[in-house]
């Protein structure tokens, strides 16, 4: 099955990135497709590749990296509520792509499920 | 309610690619960004020729108030964008009879045409969708 | 059609849960996650609550969010099943689609 992700939230402030994570990990180890993740609101800044969490914990933006990278998802961040929030171009990490809110309503259309993780 | 439609109807959206699409709008304007936001969406929606229905619910109701003035608060003013909705074609705004009158509204009270539903109703309308994007 | 419903927050700070419950369809499926694991305990203010939706509806929580607060699996309210990441994937795969209550 195609799965559509929307995550509404930043990291670290909010669970919801990480369980959106969690869920595609588990999606893909079961055989399914993740068609695309979407980042919205906050959830922006999942993509800022400056962010640097203490080195005991978790980095929530590399992970997304990687799992991108590994599964070949593609990770999309909107435009306007990136630039709302200074998430540009230069500062993304790797396997993210900042494009229009269309990305989104393209996914529900192509998605089998779309599932939001937000507050 | 277009929801009820049939098998005739989800055949043709099946044809042409349609999706039933719902905007699930439960929080107040202007405390967050997220009734903003939301509408941001919806717009761009309209574009892709899908099945769009918005629900008000919970605090979602506070959306359409009438007469809201922003400027004191420096925040921009969005409440008009609603009225716009229409020109996009997307006409399908309902809003929870419950949700109203627990804050002490009715539909006289917003700034747009909706049709009222009850908590039944609109667990009904959730039911026939084939996607929806909460905010 | 029947819908997979996800919840996110603590019951006792929001009204999501409430506001599910009221809107939930017999035979549609509840999935606790984040801070809404503190729904599924026994013995709250609210199990009452929760031991009514399973009447007409199947509640889950998801236990990873259960462990990581020190909920004890054994305190969940009888009839809620728990489940782990991948069992929420099959929950969304067996529904015809899944709506956040966020």
């Amino acid at each position: 099955m195609k799965f559509g992700i929307l995550i509404n939230e930043g990291p670290y402030q909010h669970q919801a990135s990480d369980s959106a994570y969690q869920f595609a990990k588990a999606a893909l180890a079961k055989g399914h497709q993740i068609y695309r993740v979407f980042f919205y609101h906050d959830g922006v800044n999942n993509a800022n590749r400056l962010t640097e969490p203490p080195q005991d914990d978790r980095n929530v933006t590399q992970q997304w990296s990687q799992l991108a990278a590994e599964h070949g998802i593609d990770l999309v961040v909107c435009v306007a509520a990136a630039l709302r929030r200074g998430i540009k171009d230069e500062i993304l990490a790797p396997r993210f792509r900042i494009s229009g809110l269309g990305q989104l309503v393209e996914t529900g259309i192509q998605a089998d499920r779309l599932v939001v993780f937000g507050d | 309610m277009s929801a009820d439609d049939g098998a005739e109807a989800a055949n043709e959206r099946t044809e042409r690619n349609v999706k039933r699409f719902l905007f699930v709008n439960r929080k107040a304007p202007y405390g967050t960004i997220y009734a903003l936001e939301a509408l941001e969406v919806v717009l761009i929606s309209a574009a892709f020729d899908q099945d769009v229905t918005l629900v008000f619910l919970d605090d979602g109701v506070c959306q359409l108030k009438k007469g809201q003035q922003t400027k004191e608060t420096g925040m921009k003013n969005f409440s008009p964008t609603y009225r716009a909705l229409e020109g996009y074609d997307i006409e399908k705004l309902y809003v929870e009879k419950e949700s109203l009158e627990h804050r002490g509204l009715t539909a006289d009270d917003l700034l747009v045409p909706v049709k009222v539903l009850t908590t039944e109703e609109i667990g009904a309308l959730m039911d026939q969708q084939d996607i929806v994007i909460s905010f | 059609m029947t819908i997979l419903h996800t919840i996110n927050k603590s019951p006792f700070q929001t009204t999501d849960l409430d506001s599910c419950l009221r809107h939930a369809r017999k035979g549609s499926a509840i999935l606790l996650i984040e801070d809404a694991v503190y729904a599924a305990m026994g013995n709250t203010g609210i199990s009452e609550r929760v031991g009514e939706a399973l009447k007409n509806t199947n509640v889950y929580v998801l236990g990873p969010d259960l462990d990581a607060r020190g909920l004890e699996r054994e305190r969940v309210v009888r009839g809620v099943e728990i489940v782990d990441y991948g069992g929420f994937v099959d929950l969304a795969v067996e529904h015809d689609h899944v709506q956040a209550w966020v």
